[in-house]
């Protein structure tokens, strides 16, 4: 059985994407600080037929990764399916944005992705097939006020995972990026009622997206049907980018 | 370890990870042209090298390796 590793995978999208990978795979859960709710995910999992684990994982520190990335190969061989979905925002407009807030969001989300990307494309080269899957954003192609971090933190993972499938194509590794739109997680929910009614109105689908809206496209992209897309970006949006 | 003992540990790796014909992989034989491997394919053998004998090599160390006997040489430098 294939090994998933779905970084940021307790909550949100990645809780959505743990899910559904579980079905299929034997799905490892990253955490940082919420174990409990990695627990619950791997438990809920299990009941429902599948297969998971849960790991702390750090993605911003090289060292938190290489550790993980060990423990995972020693009891399931490989990292076959890389998600990397965790992130971090810091939302401020520009000019009251502190150095701090760039590169701690940098780091995480861009860095980070880079360091388990890495690392897990060592044993997809020796086993001549991966998938690794960027969660990324649409704010990373249009940008957004207050996210210049985020955004260009969103924007970088899309030139990686092009420059991924360039590389390792020859591999039968493909890289791929997904942008969702408006999805209801913890990182939305400081949407207010008014806010969601006028996003919903830019919409051409009349509701805000479900983390499973994320996660069963990120389940095609792990299929062998899916293995002559690679170094795209595809939207999940509701119809908001076109 | 002799020389003669990492060159058949580097045949076992070509041969096995890349799946090269064993009777092409000489000391003489050029890593580009007569084995058809790619660049990719070189950082593969050198990561599959570090695994094997516990060491690290440098890119610039890398520079002057076009042949299996120099990567035997090389090799047997570091270990």
């Amino acid at each position: 059985m294939k090994t998933a590793l779905v970084t940021g995978g307790s909550r949100g999208i990645g809780k959505a994407v743990s899910t559904v990978l579980g079905k299929n795979y034997h799905v490892v859960v990253g955490y940082v600080t919420s174990e409990d709710k990695a627990a619950e995910v791997v438990s809920e999992i299990k009941e429902s037929g599948g297969s998971a684990s849960s790991i702390e994982v750090n993605i911003s520190s090289k060292e938190s990764v290489d550790k993980a990335f060990a423990t995972i190969e020693k009891s399931y061989g490989s990292v076959d399916i890389l998600i990397n979905n965790a992130g971090i925002t810091k939302d401020n407009i520009l000019p009251r944005m502190k150095e701090e807030e760039w590169i701690n969001v940098i780091q995480t989300n861009l860095t980070g992705s880079f360091y388990t990307s890495q690392r897990a494309i060592k044993q997809m080269m020796k086993n001549k097939w991966g998938r690794i899957i960027f969660i990324s954003s649409i704010v990373g192609m249009s940008g957004n006020q207050g996210q210049a971090n985020y955004a260009a933190s969103k924007a970088g993972l899309i030139g990686l995972a092009k420059s991924i499938s360039k590389e390792l194509g020859s591999r039968n590794i493909t890289s791929n990026v997904i942008a969702p739109g408006y999805i209801e997680t913890d990182m939305t929910s400081f949407l207010d009622d008014e806010n969601k009614e006028n996003i919903i109105e830019q919409l051409s689908i009349k509701r805000i997206g479900k983390p499973e809206d994320i996660s069963n496209v990120v389940a095609f992209l792990c299929n062998d049907e899916s293995e002559y897309i690679t170094g795209q970006v595809i939207p999940v949006d509701g119809g908001l980018t076109t | 370890m002799e020389l003669n003992e990492v060159f058949e540990k580097v045949r076992g790796l070509f041969v096995e990870d890349l799946g090269i014909d064993e009777s092409k992989v000489t000391m003489e034989a050029k890593l580009e042209e007569d084995l058809e491997i790619d660049s990719l394919g070189i950082v593969e053998v050198v990561m599959a090298f570090e695994d094997e004998f516990e060491i690290e090599i440098d890119d610039d160390e890398l520079a002057n390796v076009s042949t299996v006997g120099q990567a035997v040489q090389l090799l047997h430098s570091k270990i």
